[in-house]
């Protein structure tokens, strides 16, 4: 369990999975990747849990249910996200003008 | 950095940046080895920041990616400033590692706290192999860009935008990879400006090809747009007026690929968006407001409200073309007075903003963002009841005259709507009288007699559109208004001229007895770029004329037959001459319009000049006034 502030940026201790913060509740968050706490070095080795492992894609945002945790994925990875067991989901895209 | 490392890791075999000039392409794969390297190289250097000082090119984005993942500052310098303002600014940023173009290269040898390369040798020096462990730095609290803002207020302030602010930015408005793989965005606007670093990084992060275009000009805009099948490009004002000139006669742009077409970056006329519009019927127009200090733009009118405007009954919608339209998702928007309290809907005020992306902080200042997170952008505008922002010139703009405030966007949107004027600039003058006064410079149309006459005639007419006390109690006819090269009017400059004590004699212009004024006027006009001014008919002909290119003017006489010859005896030494800001640009130009020029040459007192010969057979000299 850590504070997440925006800019921020964790590895999956289980799969290839790297986000980067974009918007955090106040304090701690159980931020997960494959059913394990994401951290800021990565890999401990262990395994995907099967129930965490639809995986994630680069460049998708994913939300909390109530939108006050928002990442973007920088790299993908076999693992899914979650706020303890309930699961993150995609945040989906609303589509801007192109501006410059 | 990360930006990019997601688009290697996304789509790295796609072509990412096409510099036509060079006839080169990087793919993101190459992008990001030529960063990796450079990166290693910047480190070695011991440089606290990379500056770059040269036009579009590869060797730019390059440079942007390899200093972020060196954790140094990029700091790109504007070329077109003179020597000692490049000097100036330079040593605000030592030590720097600078990249820079070759000619160039000889005035850094030996400066303190420069460490100067040529854009070739930088390329070169990216080719290494990269040290796949090479560390990146990844602080988002980190500066990941120092723009020196455009200076239309007095010395250049040096704005800081950390990576957090350019992420959020490019995060919150682009959705990674969503461009084809045949989209291509046209950058024409210079690297030192906010737009090209944002369309850099928007462009990487969609995975759409950047054509580079190094110097703008109208014909080669639309040349490279038709050749490379651009479908995405952003444009200033100016810059999309002088296309919509170009296409004059043309029915449409002949440009079906081209998507998407956003503006922003000063005040669009009305009739330049409208003719557009009509050029360009399949394109999609964007209107962007931004500043340096909010990494780029912070509202958008979009394609849709752009159709609707146009095709509106109602005056509150279709007055929505000229609104830099809605605040993007996460940015929220006040309108205040100059005590910093917030005002009613529809009044005008200060434009205040607050969001992710917002910086607001400047080198050796600090922060201007107050406790809750708003910063004042110097802009005024208002809202209206939708929310769509219109901007009126800057906070410090409005006029005090007697007590009374007033917007000088407003009076000279009224003289604009005259026959005779093509363009107008209102500022507030000193006045024993009134605190200030409204002063104004015009500039007639083609055709308009600019005379004592007209400047009645327009001082009645905005007593008949507005209120007496707008008409402005001075009035003069100039050639052309000063803008920025972005299109943003500098009325520090109108005001200053306007005030400057008035003298006999202004400046000398010369008069040229040609043998053939047609012929003459012809070649100035359309090979040298000339435009006409005033002229003066007799016997059904061309007697004389006035012919003006930016800040030069000269005037053409008919010669009688029997002077011809002896006129050409004395000729023999007279040069005309000019001072220039850029012979090299003027050279392209030249030969855009079909001229067979020489290139120009560096004179053994350090001056880079450029020598024709008019029809008479006079020569014609252009120089730049800096040795280079």
């Amino acid at each position: 369990m850590a504070a997440l502030s925006a800019g921020k940026r964790l590895k999956s201790a289980v799969c290839a999975t790297e986000i980067m913060v974009i918007a955090a509740p106040d304090g701690d968050v159980d931020l997960c990747c494959g059913g394990a706490a994401m951290t800021a070095e990565g890999g401990n080795g262990a395994s995907v849990d099967a129930t965490h492992a639809d995986g994630t894609a680069i460049g998708k945002r994913y939300v909390n249910e109530d939108g006050s945790l928002e990442v973007l994925c920088v790299k993908a990875g076999e693992g899914s996200l979650s706020v303890g067991e309930s699961a993150l989901t995609v945040k989906d895209a609303k589509k801007l003008p192109k501006t410059d | 950095m990360m930006l990019l490392e997601m688009a290697t890791s996304g789509f790295g075999e796609r072509l990412a940046f096409t510099d036509p000039v060079a006839n080169r392409s990087i793919t993101y794969q190459e992008l990001y080895d030529a960063a990796g390297a450079a990166a290693h190289d910047i480190r070695a250097s011991g440089a606290s920041r990379v500056a770059m000082l040269d036009v579009s090119n590869l060797a730019v984005p390059v440079a942007l990616f390899a200093a972020g993942w060196a954790g140094v500052p990029y700091v790109p310098i504007n070329y077109r400033l003179t020597g000692d303002e490049i000097d100036a600014l330079l040593d605000r940023v030592t030590p720097a590692y600078l990249v820079t173009d070759a000619d160039r290269l000889g005035h850094f040898n030996g400066r303190a706290g420069v460490d100067a390369r040529s854009r070739q040798e930088f390329l070169e020096t990216a080719s290494a192999s990269a040290d796949p462990d090479e560390q990146r730095s990844m602080d988002p609290d980190d500066v990941g860009v120092l723009l020196f803002t455009s200076g239309t207020t007095g010395v250049p302030k040096a704005a800081v935008l950390r990576h957090r602010h350019l992420v959020s930015y490019i995060v919150s408005s682009v959705e990674f990879m969503s461009a084809a793989e045949d989209e291509a965005a046209l950058v024409c606007v210079p690297p030192y400006h906010i737009a090209g670093i944002a369309a850099t990084l928007s462009s990487v992060y969609a995975g759409r090809r950047v054509v580079q275009l190094a110097n703008f000009s109208a014909d080669g805009w639309i040349e490279t747009a038709r050749h490379e099948g651009i479908t995405t490009a952003f444009v200033v004002p100016t810059m999309l007026a002088r296309i919509v000139d170009a296409l004059e006669g043309e029915r449409t742009a002949g440009m079906p690929y081209l998507q998407s077409l956003s503006y922003g970056g000063g005040k669009m006329p009305l009739a330049v968006i409208e003719k557009a519009m009509a050029l360009f019927p399949d394109t999609d127009f964007t209107n962007a407001y931004g500043l340096t200090e909010t990494s780029s733009t912070i509202t958008v009118l979009g394609p849709d409200e752009h159709r609707a405007a146009v095709a509106s009954e109602d005056d509150a919608v279709r007055r929505r073309l000229v609104s830099v339209g809605v605040p993007l998702p996460g940015i929220e928007i006040e309108i205040r007075d100059d005590e910093g309290r917030l005002l009613p809907t529809g009044e005008r005020g200060e434009i205040y903003v607050r969001g992710e992306q917002v910086s607001g902080e400047y080198e050796d200042r600090g922060s201007m963002v107050d406790t809750e997170g708003w910063f004042p952008t110097r802009d005024a505008g208002f809202q209206d009841d939708d929310g769509y922002l219109f901007l009126d010139g800057r906070a410090d703009d409005v006029i005090v005259r007697g007590g009374e405030n007033m917007s000088p966007g407003e009076i000279e949107d009224v003289l604009l709507t005259h026959d005779a004027v093509a363009d107008a600039a209102i500022v507030g003058v000193p006045s024993e009288e009134w605190g200030e006064a409204v002063a104004g410079v015009v500039v007639a149309k083609g055709d308009a007699p600019a005379n004592a006459a007209l400047i009645e005639e327009l001082q009645a007419w905005v007593k008949d559109h507005m209120r007496s006390s707008r008409v402005p109690e001075r009035l003069e006819f100039w050639p052309e208004l000063p803008y920025n090269e972005t299109g943003k009017l500098l009325r520090r400059v109108v005001k200053e001229r306007l005030l400057a004590p008035a003298r006999n004699v202004r400046a000398a212009l010369p008069l040229l007895y040609v043998a053939d004024i047609e012929r003459s006027r012809a070649f100035y006009c359309d090979k040298l770029g000339f435009t006409l001014a005033d002229r003066w008919d007799a016997d059904g002909a061309l007697n004389w004329c006035r012919l003006v290119k930016e800040g030069a003017s000269i005037m053409l006489q008919r010669a009688e037959a029997a002077d011809v010859a002896h006129l050409r005896q004395e000729r023999s030494d007279v040069m005309l001459y000019f001072l220039c800001e850029n012979v090299d640009d003027l050279c392209t130009e030249f030969q855009g319009r079909g001229l067979d020029v020489p290139a120009p040459e560096v004179a053994f007192y350090g001056m880079k000049q450029l020598i024709l010969r008019d029809p008479d057979g006079r020569s014609i000299c252009f120089e730049n006034p800096v040795a280079t």
